[in-house]
């Protein structure tokens, strides 16, 4: 039998790699997904060298059509340990106001073709009946604030899928499951235009380390650090008269 | 197309300055010959940093480009029997024992910390306890990849005739950029040293445990209580270890405490140095004897406390870091901790080693056979500049020389008299490429 595969969507973000890294020191067998092979290669080669057995699968991830057959086909007929979704981007909020064009095309990456792979997933974790879903959204989903909420109303609806996505398998999967997890700010190429640094601000290595503990763990949905529970619940607790006068 | 970002946030370990560069980050080997030649285009020229442990201005560029290599970071090949490790430049001393550990394997060099990059280990030609063994850390390196501003990708081996190796090891990122480097590793038992604290209380006595314990021991280093007066001068702790047989290879915990913020400035005056001292040599000789020791704590004790170099406050500190030769060497310590001794100011870090017989590889390398002096100053602006100046002075009659990664100050003369090989390096260095170190010691 081959070995059980993680499969990582996305696999070139900074949180993916370091993610990987972590899988590579367990001697895991990985499917990179991602759109530039060549980037695919240069961390497949260092993943490998860690410790993993590495396949790298080019892909258009915005494209989710035979998702289904997709996720099998790089499974390569072995079961599934784990499909992690990471892909998304950054949305420029002022643009995406005046350009709805770009809004939809960042709404399409962002939430609609990620909710069809986690659909896809789902549907081959449940008929294998364990393996985990784990879908990274982001705390600008907790509540929609003028700076960004393009980008987190994508992030909250794929959320709420994701959430269902885990309700439906706790009461069909078997010990198949979902996580959606919520990082803050994290230190990656994504954010390198914004000033960086402060307690708020996570390395991705220890957002991986909370992913892949999650991963093996029970609860659906995980912040990343933790505090950011506590941060996120007195966001969401401001009234409204309160939270308008801000320019959050 | 590679934007670049200008920020006043990049400041070295000293944090004397805090200047304003144009930053680019490259993290994909595609990225790295782009974000080269947007960082050389513009005005104020291009330096390559990694993890900014260097405490003065070689690390820096004001008003000019930073290449930050950090996030260049990947292994790119090992081999598990001859332990010989290739990796990208911006991979860090720490990533890299938390990787070869466990298999057995070990850096030949650390220095004090391990938040340094492999480029930035190579490009300071890094030194650590084992220097009487092991040299200095470029003597490990067997081929390195150097991008120049030109675009051309140059794979370099020691000797391999145009000198452009000797130049680049120790070279200050001023040759190009270290794109990746091929390391030989040493073999380890485990993670666990034997290691031995033994007081001594006057230079004379310092000297005689070096020379004994060259022979017996892998790792030396001193701690000396830089503001003891009188009969007192010269008195410290050696610290003396080999590696122990015992297999176990824990691994060193991530940093707990950091410093949350600047400690108000002051808060190191001469009363709180001078008592610290005095409290840290009466502990450790309390405490002297033989003790295993983790790797850990025997290498980088300052590393538990993330952002250490806070506790000096905004004004930041100078490090002031010399190697005296061997026959000036017992007499130009003696003179250098009398000048401090004298001036009050000093700091609670005077490490005191002996640099062993090894030759450095570097045109630029800083260790040679000798002893070599390491302190930090808080910056108190024209009286520390001043005491400087008179410990330069010392320096430079015994014959030494100053560390560049730990300076910020001295003159383009002083540098020149410490290093005779500075016009065979400057031929090398890239014309596209500047730091302030280099500003000011050009020849």
């Amino acid at each position: 039998m081959s070995a059980e595969k993680v499969i990582i969507l996305g696999a070139a973000s900074a949180m993916a790699e370091a993610l990987a890294r972590i899988y590579a020191a367990e001697g895991a067998s990985l499917v990179l997904v991602g759109r530039r092979p060549e980037r695919l290669e240069e961390m497949a080669a260092d993943l490998c060298v860690r410790g993993a057995t590495v396949e790298i699968a080019p892909a258009d991830l915005d494209q989710a059509d035979g998702a289904a057959e997709r996720l099998s086909a790089w499974s390569g007929g072995a079961p599934i340990a784990a499909v992690h979704l990471f892909y998304g981007v950054l949305t420029d909020q002022p643009r995406a106001e005046a350009d709805l064009g770009y809004a939809q095309a960042t709404l399409t990456t962002n939430f609609t073709s990620a909710a069809l792979w986690s659909l896809a997933a789902a549907n081959l974790l449940e008929a294998q009946r364990r393996g985990v879903l784990v879908v990274v959204g982001s705390v600008a989903g907790d509540r929609g604030r003028q700076s960004n909420y393009v980008y987190g109303a994508a992030k909250a609806g794929l959320g709420a899928l994701v959430q269902g996505i885990a309700h439906r398998l706790a009461l069909r999967g078997g010990a198949a499951h979902a996580v959606l997890v919520r990082p803050g700010f994290v230190d990656t190429p994504m954010t390198d235009h914004l000033p960086k640094g402060g307690p708020l601000w996570a390395s991705p290595e220890a957002v991986a380390r909370r992913i892949r503990k999650a991963a093996d763990g029970k609860a659906p949905v995980v912040y990343a650090p933790a505090f950011w529970q506590l941060i996120m619940l007195v966001i969401r607790l401001l009234p409204a008269p309160i939270f308008h006068r801000r320019p959050l | 197309m590679i934007e670049l970002q200008t920020t006043d946030r990049l400041t070295s370990w000293g944090r004397v300055l805090r200047p304003t560069h144009r930053v680019a980050r490259p993290h994909w080997r595609d990225e790295l010959a782009p974000a080269l030649r947007a960082a050389a285009a513009g005005p104020g020229r291009a330096l390559p940093v990694g993890l900014s442990r260097s405490y003065g201005d070689s690390g820096l560029n004001p008003d000019g480009a930073l290449v930050v290599m950090t996030g260049l970071d990947r292994i790119r090949a090992f081999d598990a029997e001859a332990g010989v490790l290739r990796a990208d430049a911006g991979l860090s001393l720490d990533a890299l024992i938390r990787f070869a550990l466990p298999r057995g394997w070990f850096p030949p060099v650390l220095p004090g910390t391990r938040f340094v990059t492999l480029g930035g280990a190579i490009a300071n030609d890094v030194h650590g306890k084992n220097h009487h063994r092991a040299g200095t850390f470029g003597r490990h390196v067997r081929r390195l990849g150097l991008l120049r501003s030109d675009g051309t990708m140059q794979e370099l081996a020691p000797g391999d005739g145009a000198g452009l190796f000797e130049a680049t090891v120790g070279g200050l990122g001023l040759t190009g950029v270290i794109a990746w480097a091929e390391i030989q590793l040493s073999p380890v038992a485990g993670a666990w040293l034997d290691s031995e604290d033994v007081v001594f209380h006057c230079l004379d006595d310092f000297f005689a445990l070096a020379d004994e314990s060259e022979a017996s021991h892998a790792y030396t280093v001193a701690w000396v209580d830089c503001l003891a007066a009188g009969r007192a001068l010269g008195r410290g702790v050696f610290s003396r270890a080999n590696p122990s047989a015992d297999p176990d290879r824990k691994l060193h915990e991530p940093p707990r405490l950091a410093a949350p913020l600047d400690a108000p400035a002051g808060l190191l005056n001469r009363f709180t140095l001078r008592n610290f001292n005095r409290a840290y040599f009466t502990l450790k000789a309390l405490r002297q004897g033989r003790r295993r020791a983790h790797y850990g704590g025997f290498f980088f004790p300052l590393d538990a406390i993330g952002a250490w170099n806070r506790i000096y406050g905004r004004p930041g500190f100078f490090q002031y870091q010399c190697v005296l030769p061997p026959e000036a060497a017992r007499a130009g310590a003696a003179e250098l901790l009398s000048q401090i001794t004298r001036s009050g100011q000093g700091s609670f870090l005077a490490v005191l080693k002996t640099f062993g017989a090894p030759p450095s590889p570097g045109l630029l390398s800083f260790p040679m056979k000798g002893a070599t002096l390491a302190l930090d100053f808080p910056n108190r602006g024209q009286e520390t500049l001043d005491l400087l100046a008179r410990l330069d002075d010392v320096v430079r009659e015994a014959g030494g020389r100053l560390y560049p990664a730990k300076d910020g100050r001295i003159s383009a003369a002083m540098f020149a008299a410490g290093y005779p090989r500075l016009a065979e390096f400057a031929r090398h260095v890239d014309p596209h490429f500047a730091s302030g170190f280099w500003r000011r010691v050009a020849p």
